[in-house]
């Protein structure tokens, strides 16, 4: 009895030094990461921005000074002022919180509904039949078009771009987390805690959903920069987020109007949208080569 | 083959299906009453009254869903409640500047893309491949729309190169029809060259890197025949796959871009319909252009088959 106690304890131990081996492993690989290590420095730059906005200026968003109307980027005014005279260092800051915001909240929701949708497809035959048909059925349409119909239909406010990026990506994540459950589904050791009956529950949360976490972060990083470009998109349209808020994509819209005179209006929020997106494709990149050994094994 | 054929098409049934669906509920997803926002808060109480009899907003929805899924086999799209004509008249008359564009960038995009991965692919691991491929993940990290405002401050307001945005038919003068949309071509171009770069350079790299090739060079063939005859053809199908794709969105997500350069296209159409409302064109438009994107992804599917034999013997066995 004592033996077999002791054995159990080794064994614990002994996966505790692996687990903790792997993980200071990947930090390591993670910081010699070139595509990593420059795509997190980015993102956590633009986070802080979001995050310090008000700090960061002293003037508001939204206080028009007639008298000061498109003004050229300057010591007073950072980036130069808007055509109803608002600080645009303020506005492209401030409207960091829309654009990361909507990113951010649109990879989280998804990631969790694509997550459960994936899950359960993958775990039960039938569900999987109506789902991932419901699936191709959303994926058949253009990404942007259907964000646009779903907009007309919902009104322009903020919670519903959120919800319309949301209904427009969760297929795809559905689509690689059930993909990478199949695969799980298969092994052997699924098969024997079936035999030993486990609950279904226990097997799809506790044995499938974390070989499905890597895949699905990576893939999170890139609906993270797709959800920024086409928030830009709809609000440059005129339905996205809805004005006198600012986000990057409205800005832009009124940068249009002035755009033989005002480049810094075009510009500012241009390069924040690039660079954060270009921050979330480098991370997610670094992270697919990190994560996922087939690429590793074909760079070589 | 035959069978192959047979199956792609029954699959795309359901899929149909769902996005008939969909498309439906545009309209009734509205907060509200469909009638009443369409006509907008002015509207008297039996106008709203007339547009929901002729909507048939009365009906049971699975009623009005059938009534409308009829009329779309028949081409009926309904009628455009502002422009007082049938939605597939506006479509048709908004689909030559997006097919030209569509077509216009994508012929951009092929010729930056093919040539660069390729090159990529060859000097594997060296600077040039790395900067070939950062500037490929800053293709794709710049919005097409974006990229295009960039142009119009650079190449149409400070030097004056290329009219700033707008229109012309082709019928006025070839010139004249290309001057206009060189700089949405560009825009939307690069975006679709980089992603297609991408895949260029990694399917030649794993077609490289196999025994045929060796024997290929190994018989002394000329480097430039083992690339283009030998590898390309071989690495070719995923290559099409994704500039299949990729025109499949040129037709369909232009319409940032063509807001951008105010072409008149079905993008724009779209748009205009979004702030009038005028929800039997917006229904028509997204239903139409998905059939299109649809349609596109089927025959680049089939079209593997025909490029590649191995396709065809794998899928008939």
């Amino acid at each position: 009895m004592e033996v077999a106690v002791e054995k159990r304890r080794e064994l614990s131990d002994f996966r505790r030094d692996i687990n903790r081996e792997r993980r200071r492993l990947f930090v390591r690989r993670f910081f010699s990461n070139k595509l990593t290590v420059t795509g997190s420095v980015i993102i956590l730059l633009t986070l802080l921005v979001t995050l310090l906005g008000p700090l960061l200026s002293s003037y508001t968003p939204y206080e028009m000074v007639v008298t000061s109307r498109l003004k050229a980027p300057s010591a007073d005014h950072l980036f130069g002022t808007d055509n109803l005279g608002r600080d645009l260092f303020a506005r492209v800051v401030y409207g960091a919180r829309a654009s990361m915001g909507v990113g951010l909240s649109v990879a989280i929701i998804t990631s969790v509904l694509g997550m459960i949708i994936g899950l359960y497809s993958a775990y039960y035959k039938v569900l999987d039949h109506v789902l991932m048909r419901i699936c191709d059925g959303l994926m058949a349409f253009p990404a942007i078009l259907l964000a646009i119909a779903l907009m007309a239909a919902l009104g322009t406010k903020i919670d519903n771009v959120i919800i319309a990026l949301a209904a427009v990506f969760t297929p795809y994540v559905a689509r690689v987390v059930r993909s990478a459950a199949l695969v799980v589904r298969e092994q052997t050791y699924i098969e024997a805690m079936k035999a030993q009956g486990a609950s279904s529950m226990r097997i799809i949360w506790g044995h499938i959903a974390p070989n499905t976490l890597s895949p699905l972060i990576v893939y999170s990083t890139f609906i993270f920069a797709d959800a920024i470009i086409i928030e830009a998109g709809l609000s440059f349209l005129g339905v996205g987020v809805p004005a006198p808020d600012p986000s990057w994509g409205n800005i832009l819209f009124d940068g249009k109007l002035v755009i033989f005179n005002a480049w810094w209006m075009t510009f500012f929020p241009g390069v924040a949208i690039i660079l954060s997106v270009l921050g979330l494709n480098l991370f997610g990149d670094g992270l697919r080569d990190l994560l996922d050994p087939h690429t590793n094994h074909a760079k070589k | 083959m035959k069978s192959y054929i047979l199956k792609r098409i029954l699959s795309l049934i359901p899929v149909l299906l769902i996005v008939s669906i969909v498309v439906f509920m545009i309209i009734h997803l509205t907060p509200g009453d469909p009638a009443a926002v369409i006509l907008g808060p002015e509207a008297s109480h039996e106008d709203v009254k007339q547009l929901q009899e002729e909507l048939g907003l009365n009906d049971p929805v699975y009623q009005q869903y059938f009534h409308w899924v009829e009329g779309v086999f028949q081409g009926n799209l309904g009628d455009s409640f502002f422009m007082d004509k049938p939605v597939t008249e506006a479509i048709l008359e908004h689909l030559g500047p997006t097919i030209s564009l569509a077509i216009l960038s994508q012929i951009t995009a092929i010729l930056i893309a093919l040539p660069l991965g390729i090159m990529a692919a060859r000097k594997r691991g060296t600077a040039t491949d790395q900067t070939f491929m950062g500037l490929s993940l800053l293709g794709i990290s710049i919005p097409h729309f974006l990229f295009g405002l960039f142009l119009i401050i650079i190449l149409a307001i400070n030097l004056r190169w290329l009219p700033v945005a707008g229109y012309k038919p082709l019928s006025a003068g070839f010139w004249e029809h290309i001057k206009y949309l060189i700089m949405p071509a560009i825009a939307l171009g690069t975006g679709q060259a980089a992603l297609i770069a991408r895949m260029t350079r990694s399917s030649m790299v794993e077609t490289l890197n196999l025994n045929f090739i060796k024997t290929a060079r190994s018989k002394g063939l000329h480097e430039r025949k083992v690339i283009y005859k030998h590898t390309l053809r071989n690495a070719f199908i995923p290559i099409l796959t994704v500039i299949g794709q990729t025109f499949g969105t040129l037709v369909a997500g232009a319409a940032v871009t063509e807001t951008v350069f105010n072409i008149p296209g079905i993008g724009q159409l779209i748009i205009n319909s979004v702030e009038r409302r005028d929800y039997m064109v917006i229904q028509g438009t997204v239903l139409m252009v998905t059939l299109t994107y649809v349609l596109i992804n089927l025959l680049v599917d089939l079209l593997y088959g025909v490029i590649d034999p191995r396709v065809r013997l794998k899928k008939e066995s």
